[in-house]
């Protein structure tokens, strides 16, 4: 079941909601180096934050021209272990795990 | 006309009700899951599973909509493995009651040896009944690795994966959960999981066969509207009214229809 929408359309249809989303992120990266940098950090040190790392990580993949970026992104976000671990430490995730782990 | 196979009414009002059905629901199938909060004995399981399987098949008749339900101790409170066995030992108690489907939502949330162990004495206790099961993925970076754990556990126990739908499947888990045999379903989400539109995608990518739709509505950022939404992505973008009705009621009527349970009234 291939899309019935030519590229066109795709971008007709899509292209306002999906420009939104870039401003959204846009503006979520500033807002969080102003808040870093009203409690001392460097503007562009992120270095903190396995969240922050994992989604800067995810925009040069978006940015590199090859396919499925959604399932690489997801990829790159996982838990890539294999065995079960010795007791969960909380409920919840986060939504990223820590690149330098990799 | 649709069925949500994934939705937690107890978590929803009686209004919802209404809306679903007037968006064309006429079944819905409901898994037990974590409440928001941890339980503090079994008898509150006992209180839950009586709530699944007499008054909200009663509330969800009241507007022509057909009620089932999936019982089971969820993975988010199976890392107390001596509650999580009380609660194993009530489910046979309720097995007989006529809209319940099999067990789920069973699965695991974070991939601990604790939630394992639990994970494979609910598939014991489906294979010991003949009785389908419902599976919960994960969350977020923790879902790649407990679907590829819980697959390998429900090979272990010799289970047909065509009786066996593997939930909350996104991007990097659907083709592997369909390769091995399984049904997949998409949750519909508004922060995690799939947007109506990804969900689209994935049918474009992957086809309509053994995959199916669901909001998931719950306690939490949720819509028991999303199925409806995604037929309305679907014709937006130009599919047909048949691959429509294949994957929102074609498609879970099918694999549902297996437990001889499930019924549309219709």
């Amino acid at each position: 079941m291939s899309t019935p929408l030519n590229a066109r359309e795709v971008a007709d249809r899509y292209f306002l909601e999906h420009r939104a989303k870039v401003l959204d992120l846009a503006a979520f990266l500033d807002r969080y180096d102003r808040a870093a940098q009203a409690g001392g950090q460097p503007a562009s040190d992120r270095s903190d934050d396995v969240r922050m790392r994992a989604m800067l990580a995810a925009i040069r993949l978006l940015a590199d021209g090859k396919p499925e970026r959604a399932r690489r992104i997801l990829e790159l976000w996982s838990d890539q272990s294999t065995d079960p671990i010795e007791r969960a430490p909380m409920k919840g995730a986060i939504g990223a795990v820590p690149l330098q782990d990799r | 006309m649709y069925i949500d196979p994934h939705i937690h009414m107890v978590s929803r009002t009686t209004d919802d009700y209404r809306r679903m059905a007037l968006a064309g629901c006429v079944a819905i199938t409901e898994p037990a899951f974590w409440a928001g909060y941890d339980r503090s004995s079994a008898q509150g399981f006992v209180d839950y599973f009586r709530l699944l399987t007499d008054t909200e098949p009663r509330r969800a008749a009241q507007f022509g909509i057909r009620h089932h339900t999936w019982l089971c101790i969820n993975p988010k409170e199976s890392e107390d493995i001596g509650l999580a066995r009380e609660v194993l030992a009530e489910i046979p108690s309720f097995l007989d009651q006529p809209n319940v489907l099999g067990i789920g939502e069973i699965g695991l949330n974070k991939n601990s040896r604790n939630e394992l162990t639990v994970l494979h004495e609910h598939i014991a206790l489906a294979a010991k009944h003949q009785l389908m099961i419902l599976v919960h993925t994960p969350h977020l970076e923790d879902k790649l690795k407990g679907t590829r754990l819980i697959m390998d556990a429900i090979r272990e126990h010799g289970i047909d994966p065509g009786r066996v739908l593997i939930d909350h499947v996104e991007e990097h888990t659907v083709g592997e959960v369909l390769r091995r045999g399984f049904w997949a379903g998409m949750t519909l989400y508004p922060d995690t999981k799939c947007t109506p539109q990804r969900a689209v995608d994935i049918f474009e990518m992957h086809g309509t066969d053994r995959l199916w739709i669901n909001s998931a509505a719950d306690w939490g950022v949720s819509d028991p509207l999303a199925v409806p939404k995604c037929q309305q992505e679907m014709r937006g973008r130009g599919h047909l009214e048949d691959a429509i009705r294949k994957v929102s009621f074609e498609n879970p009527f099918r694999f549902l229809s297996q437990s001889g349970r499930f019924s549309t009234g219709r």
